[in-house]
């Protein structure tokens, strides 16, 4: 029974005698006929235009919902406007609330017209001032970090260690394997590329002094960084900004704690303790693939290829890589926490601040190394 | 109680019936031999202690939590036997208030509610506009809410809100879950009425989870009482007032709820409508 209901399509019999044009409504006049239904208002509208007077007979009608009598309304009002005199008739009890429950003017929002290029002048300006508030942002966070971090120092009692162990663990020592793995390959490809290169000037022997000096200033620590951007800044973001979306960070703040001490300072020293130490494993795997290679393609054996490293790096070319992993983790740190904090209440944001924590933290680590070529190169060390 | 349930009492009709009625979370046997009927045109009201499984048999009879055993009729038809188109067809038929309101937190009050509408129906963007801007009308929200996200809310508002979307495809049933809980007692009083006016302009069925007296005061026509996984009692509020049942009698009659009947006895004392 009540499927035939559903099926039930509306319609609106015309029928036109002395100057009145009267329709019978009939079938289910209900959000069930999806377009049909505006059809059929549409046409009452349309018939009914040229008319002195209209009767609109609801006698006939199975059902009516609020979209079914929100339409007689509307066309009513469309017809009234068009100069015809509109009369609803044979209307049930139960319907009656329904049509006067409907009745309700439309408050019209103006639509926006502007110029495409206006358009364009003004998102280019906003993204502008985006990006400096961001950086304005960026360095009152970096501002406050410090404070807390001065803060922990000064009360070590402040200082959560758990937390920093756990963080630690998470982001450090379940990353090694990955590292290690990206870092043999890689280094086994520079030894690779390195031997085949050289092979034609017959300075075989040189490909060492490049695995060594390439791994060890730049490589090492970049694709570590990178990947911590990827795999733990991504983390982070996500876990900060939905405790901002349940509200969690408030209820840290109302119970006077700082949502920087407690939640931002154990991840970003995590992260500057774990990455110098992450270089270093990733170091010793990207020279363990250059060793690889150059032994089985080269036919360098482990102790000559250990003799010519010596030969071609210094300390010094070690520490380059490795000063460089705190920087490299104070900005994935910082950019991830931040961008988790300035989650808004939802779900997309979330995404978008993911993205943006990802995407601005590699990005970063690369201006940084940048940075730090040139200032090698300035003290030349 | 009201004119509605009196005319449909000869044969009422039976939308929602649950016999039987096992659900288990690993070990933790939630209903244990539940039986529910909800009948057209009422407004049952849903009662029992925090973590009793209320919302559990709401999410099982939607579907959302699978059933060991027993049967579940949605308006007639068993749902295990339903194709799926089917049944999509009939979850059209019900509206479903969540504890939280659960509005889609990136789309707008308004965009929530033409969220059914579009997913399921075929209609121009114009008339969906307006049918937005009515429901908003007919659960009491501003007009300025419909381009608000739910984030900037209150508790109160998003309720409203998520009423609206749940009543956007004109529903026979709606299922609200706490409608008024962590509202204010004037806030909870306004959204009782509403569902009250809202049942009977549109004849709706409601099954109402509630831990509001007030509430089962002023707009249920039937409560059923959730206690160990099964409905202990079942009837008007004064068959259940004057049950023996302990828990019911804690619940009735504890300090709070005899305060509140206490109360309600004097103000309506002579007039109380003949059972
Ligand atoms: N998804 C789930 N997994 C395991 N246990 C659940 C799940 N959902 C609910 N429960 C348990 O079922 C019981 C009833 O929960 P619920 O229906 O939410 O209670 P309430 O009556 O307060 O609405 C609780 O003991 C809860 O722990
Ligand atoms: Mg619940």
């Amino acid at each position: 029974m009540t499927s035939d209901i559903m099926a039930n399509s509306p319609t609106a019999a015309e029928s036109v005698s002395g100057g009145v044009t009267r329709f019978s409504l009939r079938g289910g006049w209900t959000l069930a006929a999806s377009r049909g239904l505006e059809r059929q208002a549409q046409s009452l509208v349309e018939k009914g235009r040229k008319a002195e007077s209209v009767v609109v007979d609801l006698s006939g009608i199975d059902r009516l919902d609020t979209a079914g009598a929100l339409l007689v309304n509307r066309a009513r009002e469309a017809l009234e406007r068009a100069g015809a005199t509109v009369a609803i008739e044979g209307v049930r009890a139960e319907h009656r609330i329904l049509l006067d429950e409907t009745t309700f003017s439309l408050v019209s929002t103006p639509a926006k017209r502007t110029l495409l290029i206006v358009d364009l002048l003004v998102d280019v300006g906003l993204s502008l001032v985006d990006g400096l508030h961001e950086f304005y942002r960026g360095t009152g966070f970096l501002g406050e970090f410090v404070a807390a971090l001065g803060r922990t120092v000064l009360s070590p009692r402040l200082f959560r260690g758990t937390s920093l162990i756990y963080q630690m663990e998470v982001f450090g020592l379940r990353s090694i394997p990955i590292i290690l793995l990206i870092n043999i390959a890689v280094g086994a490809i520079v030894a690779q590329q390195g031997i085949f290169q050289l092979m034609r000037f017959g300075a075989t022997s040189y490909s060492v002094d490049l695995i060594g000096i390439l791994v060890l200033r730049e490589l090492g620590v970049l694709l570590t960084s990178i990947m911590i951007a990827g795999r733990c800044g991504s983390a982070i973001t996500a876990e900060l900004g939905s405790m901002k979306m349940r509200e969690e960070v408030d209820a840290l703040r109302v119970m006077g704690l700082s949502p920087i001490e407690v939640l931002v300072v154990p991840r970003v020293l995590a992260l500057v303790f774990s990455l110098p130490l992450l270089t270093f494993i990733a170091d010793m795997a990207a020279l363990f693939g250059g060793l690889l290679v150059s032994w089985s393609y080269a036919g360098i054996s482990p102790p000559a290829f250990l003799s010519l490293l010596q030969e071609a790096i210094g300390v010094n070319t070690f520490m380059v890589g490795i000063i460089k992993a705190p920087f490299m983790a104070l900005v994935i740190g910082l950019i991830s926490t931040q961008d988790g904090l300035a989650t808004m209440g939802s779900a997309e944001s979330l995404g978008r601040q993911v993205t943006a924590a990802v995407v601005k933290g590699i990005f970063m680590v690369i201006i940084v190394d940048g940075c730090f070529a040139m200032f090698f190169a300035t003290i030349s060390y | 109680m009201n004119a509605a349930s009196e005319t449909t009492r000869p044969i009422p009709e039976v939308l929602i019936s649950v016999r039987g009625l096992i659900v288990e979370f690993g070990a933790h046997r939630v209903m244990n031999g539940l039986d529910l009927d909800i009948y057209r045109g009422e407004v049952l009201g849903f009662v029992g202690g925090s973590g009793q499984g209320k919302s559990v048999l709401m999410r099982t009879i939607l579907g959302l939590v699978q059933k060991r055993e027993g049967a579940i009729r949605l308006f007639g038809h068993d749902r295990d036997g339903l194709p799926p188109l089917e049944l999509r067809r009939l979850e059209q038929r019900w509206g479903v208030l969540f504890q939280n309101g659960a509005l889609f937190s990136s789309l707008t009050v308004k965009q929530n509610i033409q969220m059914p509408m579009r997913e399921s129906r075929d209609l121009s963007q114009r008339f969906m506009d307006d049918l937005a801007m009515l429901k908003l009308k007919l659960v009491g929200l501003p007009p300025d809410s419909a381009e608000k996200l739910p984030s900037e809310l209150s508790g109160g508002m998003i309720k409203r809100a998520a009423l609206a979307r749940a009543l956007a495809l004109d529903p026979e049933l709606v299922f609200l879950d706490e409608p008024t809980s962590g509202l204010d007692p004037i806030g909870a009083a306004d959204f009782d009425e509403l569902i009250a006016t809202l049942q009977k302009t549109l004849g709706l069925t409601v099954f109402m989870v509630t831990h509001d007296l007030d509430s089962l005061y002023s707009v249920c026509d039937r409560v059923a009482a959730l206690a160990e996984g099964k409905v202990i009692g079942e009837g008007s509020l004064e068959d259940l007032l004057a049950s023996d049942q302990p828990w019911l009698r804690a619940y009735f009659h504890g300090t709070r709820g005899s305060r509140l009947i206490g109360a309600r006895k004097g103000k309506t004392d002579g007039q109380a409508p003949p059972q």
